[in-house]
């Protein structure tokens, strides 16, 4: 009796011609059976079943749905799929970095290493780390320091510098050639391979201070000329898409231009932008190559950007890893780096959060 | 409040107006200035190999044959990068603004936006320590089974520290940049013209092809260009992942080496005409950019009816 | 409201950040410092000041352990060093970007000669201060162990050996079970030195066969899998069965060590055996009295030297602008290339120290910088 009545519910006019919802569990057990079937004809592997049942699970859901609720169903059941698909393929080399880098770095994130610097620490303090069992020496604080002035300091230049271009560049430039220029160069931009920003602010220093010139300020000169242009991109697209209707509405009520783009236009936009400025930070906070020229390598705290050399996170990393404190034993080393880089994903992980805050504050209240 | 007092506040905006434009057009110019200076500083340092010996040179025939393996190996592994980013960044952008539940959209998102944050030395080891082990099985098989094609041909490298591997590497660390942006994208498309396309009957498929993607279309290529930016620029994670050699057509064997990473290999010991050979590719590199990014420019401009401020 | 929330987000963060910035210590190790008498009577006398050196990765290791080691006697002075690679190094120098340079080979004769713009007239100084033995290390399970003599290591790294099995190797080699394992060449990906001391010692002992240029770089035509870096390869090696590369002993860890043939017996890698090759080496030909870059004989026969070995300078001028950087770079020079100093490195880095000979020559050179007049 039940049965029946589910069976004339399911007749009804708004679900006429759709599949019930347990099929798509029947298309799932029968693509694994034969996922399994294939696979061990070529050969049986835990990944090769995996990816063959994923095949032979899209396509039989594919052409199951088109059979029984046309093309139109299937076309969008397919797209699904590959979205899904997509998203989980994505997402297991991101979960593996991500796993490596803690199962690696969480032992190494000791006390030690967060407040001490690496002065002192030679080969010598690690082999005895390593013969005598003791815990490993010496930590990141000075880099954590070099990373938030230097990151800092870049993103002081580049994103009032991005942000103004991106407003020209969209609200008072539009079909100019200046226009036209600046939005190719910025493009060009993207392309300077990092150690080439690097030896240019070197040599800019050179020019102004004389030879040897390394501070943490040169530094973040270099790291600007990598960040504008993706503050400039990102940004220029954000503003782009705000809707025309607002800065009409805004002229018509007899606002400023200055007023509509502080007030309308880069509000409605912050969230974007937010997100651009943290993806340009994140771009330069990883590099290592423009650092290395431009800063030098320390191995004691400096809180002066403008004077004595720095370290950052990612020459710390580079450094540990290519060459280890002591050749011998390079284990407190490698340890020594994999926590460093937790370390600086957390950084990004906070970074990250408080943009998405202040976008949050400034953000008109919308639908979404 | 009284005519005067109207139009005092209009002559303060009018120089607001001016204050505010005039800096924006600064910051512009100061842009084209930096801009300048790097290309400046890049042809001086860069002028000694042009007039120099051929066998001077690294190879020693000369700069065009020093460089021209490597600018293909960097435009193959760019090339492998996006081709395997660029749809799955998108779709996973896609996902995230249409797909998944919004709650989960949104702790998604924020774990993407993080993962563009690693340095590339960490997305180098976890290439040649965990990456390239996995594949090096693939390589085998593949050599073993689809041998005859050009670019499986064996012998498959022992350690999988290959072209191949460096280009998936590639396309991992610029995957997170092409979703970061693409999905600011999709979720700016007018609700409007979303529901205008449900009501008609649309399916999802059907609505995101109608409505979010042409709206989308320049700001995708952007995000494209910008990860293609990073794929082209990229040092350390090839430098550590590849194992570079020769040019040769097997994606699967040892060679093969992209600009930026020869300069980052190179350049520590590099000395007199050396260094001038690496800036001369760095600026080679530079032209590479230059030109994708024009045509890329020129497909935005073609599909420029659907930006929002024209 | 929404003033109210980002005040507490900025107390938060601005609390988190205070919380963060406020504890920091350079005092990594725990040790207090060392006593103000020991800082007077090591040095001489007092210096004070900031070193800047750029130079040789090959050394970090051990100028970690000079940095840590001189400061610690000197408390006012302070030593910097970036280790950009050999090649950075001797730009920054010869352009007056830094005070010393650290170089995995001496300066040329033109180079000697850009020396005299920053150095003045009698240019600059080399003085060896860093030697280590390079160890042909391979990964062959339980063969730990093997003599070669340099044709056999040369064909083998231009892969006219390819199997382990080869009659080649089995002939040096009696008694020991060698498997038919193919042999993989991994060599280094990036300039360096190492490279280039390695194929230089190829090219003088076994000339028939290693025909290829000595340069930092790995021969193009011999492309075979490589990795950046001395732990990379060692990381690769050990990884890949079968395989052999060149690399500093101290990073080689478990890997075998080969036996080098000189003259006619077998010479185990040792710190003693390298310094015994430097020792034997000749100084090179037109510089000055003082200067100290060394010729090494490759093909030496001298019973118990071991030929493949790396010698990293320090580039002094000779002449400065202040007596207080007179004093700086002497006390540091001298500290670097003493018993004590050499001692520190070893135990940090597993180098070789120099031997008292070598020692007491690079004191006198030191002894001669002085102030520009």
């Amino acid at each position: 009796m039940a049965a029946n009545q589910t069976l004339q519910r399911r007749q009804s006019q708004l679900t006429r011609g759709r599949l019930p919802s347990y099929a798509i569990w029947v298309v799932v057990a029968a693509s694994l059976i034969l996922g399994a079937a294939i696979s061990s004809l070529v050969g049986f592997s835990v990944v090769g079943w995996a990816i063959i049942t994923a095949i032979v699970f899209v396509l039989a859901a594919t052409i199951v749905t088109a059979v029984a609720e046309g093309e139109r169903k299937a076309k969008d059941k397919l797209v699904t799929f590959l979205v899904y698909g997509a998203f989980l393929i994505a997402l297991i080399p991101l979960v593996s970095v991500l796993w490596t880098v803690l199962e690696r770095g969480v032992p190494g994130l000791s006390y030690n290493f967060l407040f001490t610097s690496m002065n002192g620490v030679t080969g010598a303090v690690d082999n005895q780390a390593v013969e005598g069992g003791t815990p490993v020496l010496g930590g990141a604080y000075h880099a954590v320091l070099g990373t938030l002035q230097i990151t800092l300091w870049a993103t002081l230049i580049s994103v009032p510098i991005g942000l103004l271009t991106a407003v020209y560049l969209v609200e008072y430039g539009a079909g100019k050639n200046l226009t036209k220029a600046i939005t190719f160069f910025v493009d060009v931009m993207t392309g300077i391979p990092s150690i080439v920003a690097g030896l240019f602010a070197a040599a800019l220093f050179t020019l102004l201070f004389g030879p040897g010139t390394r501070t943490g300020f040169v530094a973040a000169v270099a790291l600007s000329v990598l960040m504008i242009p993706v503050v400039v991109r990102s940004t220029e697209e954000m503003l782009k898409i705000v809707p025309n209707e607002l800065r009409e509405a805004a002229y018509a009520l007899g606002v400023r231009k200055w007023r509509t783009i502080t007030k309308v236009v880069i509000p409605t936009a912050i969230s974007g932008i937010a997100s651009g400025v943290t993806l340009s930070i994140a771009r330069v906070i990883g590099e290592t190559a423009p650092i290395l020229v431009t800063a030098g390598f320390a191995s004691s705290i400096n809180w002066n950007v403008f004077s004595g050399w720095m370290s950052t996170l990612p020459t710390f990393i580079y450094y540990q890893i290519l060459t280890p404190t002591s050749p011998t034993s390079p284990d407190p080393s490698t340890q020594r780096a994999w926590a460093a880089a937790l370390l600086l994903i957390l950084m990004v992980m906070l970074l990250n959060l408080v943009a998405r805050f202040v976008a949050q504050i400034f953000a008109p209240k919308t639908s979404r | 409040m009284s005519i005067n007092s109207l139009k005092a506040s209009t002559d303060r905006g009018r120089a607001g107006d001016k204050i505010f434009s005039g800096v924006s057009l600064a910051a512009g110019v100061l842009i084209l200035a930096v801009l300048f200076s790097v290309a400046v500083f890049l042809m001086v340092q860069a002028a000694p190999i042009l007039s120099a010996d051929p066998a001077e040179v690294t190879g020693g025939e000369g700069f065009a044959a020093y460089i021209l393996p490597i600018v293909i190996g960097t435009v193959v592994a760019a090339a492998i990068a996006l081709i395997i980013a660029t749809p799955v960044g998108i779709a996973v952008a896609l996902f995230i603004s249409h797909y998944a539940p919004r709650r989960l959209a949104r702790a998604f998102g924020y774990v993407i936006d993080l993962l563009a944050a690693i340095p590339s030395v960490i997305y180098g080891a976890w290439g040649y320590i965990i990456l390239a082990p996995q594949l090096a099985k693939g390589y085998a098989w593949l050599a073993e089974n689809l041998g005859w094609i050009p670019l499986f041909a064996g012998p498959a490298s022992q350690t999988g520290k290959t072209m191949f591997t460096a280009g998936v590497v590639l396309a991992v660390m610029v995957i997170p940049i092409i979703t970061s942006l693409s999905r600011e994208i999709f979720l700016q498309t007018p609700n409007l013209h979303e529901e205008a396309a449900l009501a008609m009957g649309a399916t999802r498929w059907e609505m995101v092809r109608m409505a979010v993607l042409p709206f989308a279309r320049p700001g995708i290529i952007s995000a494209t260009m910008l990860g293609l930016g990073r794929a082209l620029g990229e040092t350390m994670a090839v430098a550590l992942v590849l194992s570079p050699g020769a040019l040769g057509a097997s994606l699967i064997r040892t060679g093969n080496q992209t600009i930026a990473a020869e300069i980052a290999l190179n350049f520590p010991e590099a000395f007199g005409l050396r260094l001038n050979e690496l800036i001369a590719a760095g600026l080679v590199l530079f032209v590479i950019t230059l030109i994708v990014n024009m045509i890329a420019r020129f497909i935005i401009t073609r599909h420029k009816e659907f930006s929002g401020a024209n | 409201m929404k003033a109210l929330r980002f005040g507490r987000a900025a107390a938060v963060i601005s609390v988190a950040a205070l919380a963060l910035t406020a504890c920091g210590s350079d005092n990594a190790t725990g040790d207090t410092p060392a006593a103000e008498g020991a800082a007077s009577s090591a040095a001489g006398v007092a210096v004070s000041g900031t070193l800047t050196g750029i130079g040789a990765s090959s050394q970090n290791s051990a100028m970690e352990a000079w940095k840590a080691g001189f400061e610690s006697m000197n408390q006012d002075a302070m030593v910097q060093y970036s280790p950009d690679g050999s090649g950075a190094g001797r730009k920054a120098f010869l352009s007056g970007g830094a005070q010393f340079a650290g170089s995995d080979a001496y300066l040329k004769d033109d180079e000697m000669t850009q020396a005299m713009e920053v150095c003045g007239p009698d240019g600059a100084l080399n003085i060896p201060a860093y030697i280590s033995p390079i160890a042909i290390a391979f990964n062959l399970g339980d063969v730990t162990e093997l003599n070669l003599d340099a044709p056999t290591i040369a064909k083998i790294f231009t892969k006219a050996i390819t199997t382990w099995n080869d009659p080649a190797i089995a002939d040096q080699n009696e008694g020991v079970e060698l498997p038919d394992t193919p042999i993989t060449v991994v060599h280094r990906s990036d300039e360096s030195g190492t490279t280039e001391n390695f194929v230089d010692y190829l090219s003088a002992a076994a000339p028939e066969v290693w025909t290829y240029e000595v340069d930092g770089a790995w021969p193009a035509d011999l492309q075979s899998e490589n990795a950046k870096g001395t732990s990379g390869v060692v990381q690769t090696v050990t990884s890949t069965d079968g395989a052999i590369t060149y690399a500093d002993a101290s990073a080689v860890g478990d890997l075998g060590k080969a036996k080098v043939k000189v003259g006619e017996e077998y010479t185990e890698i040792s710190s003693d055996a390298a310094a015994k090759a430097v020792e034997v080496a000749t100084p090179v030909e037109g510089r000055p009295e003082l200067d100290m870059s060394l010729e090494l004989e490759r093909d030496t026969t001298e019973s118990g030297a071991y030929p493949v070995v790396l010698v990293s300078y320090h580039v002094y001028c000779t002449t400065y602008d202040s007596q207080e950087t007179v004093d700086l770079v002497k006390a540091f020079g001298s500290y670097v290339i003493s018993e004590d100093g050499q001692a520190e490195a070893e135990a940090s880095a597993g180098n070789a120290p120099l031997s008292a000979t070598l020692s007491e020559k690079a004191q006198m050179a030191i002894d001669s910088i002085k102030v520009a007049s």
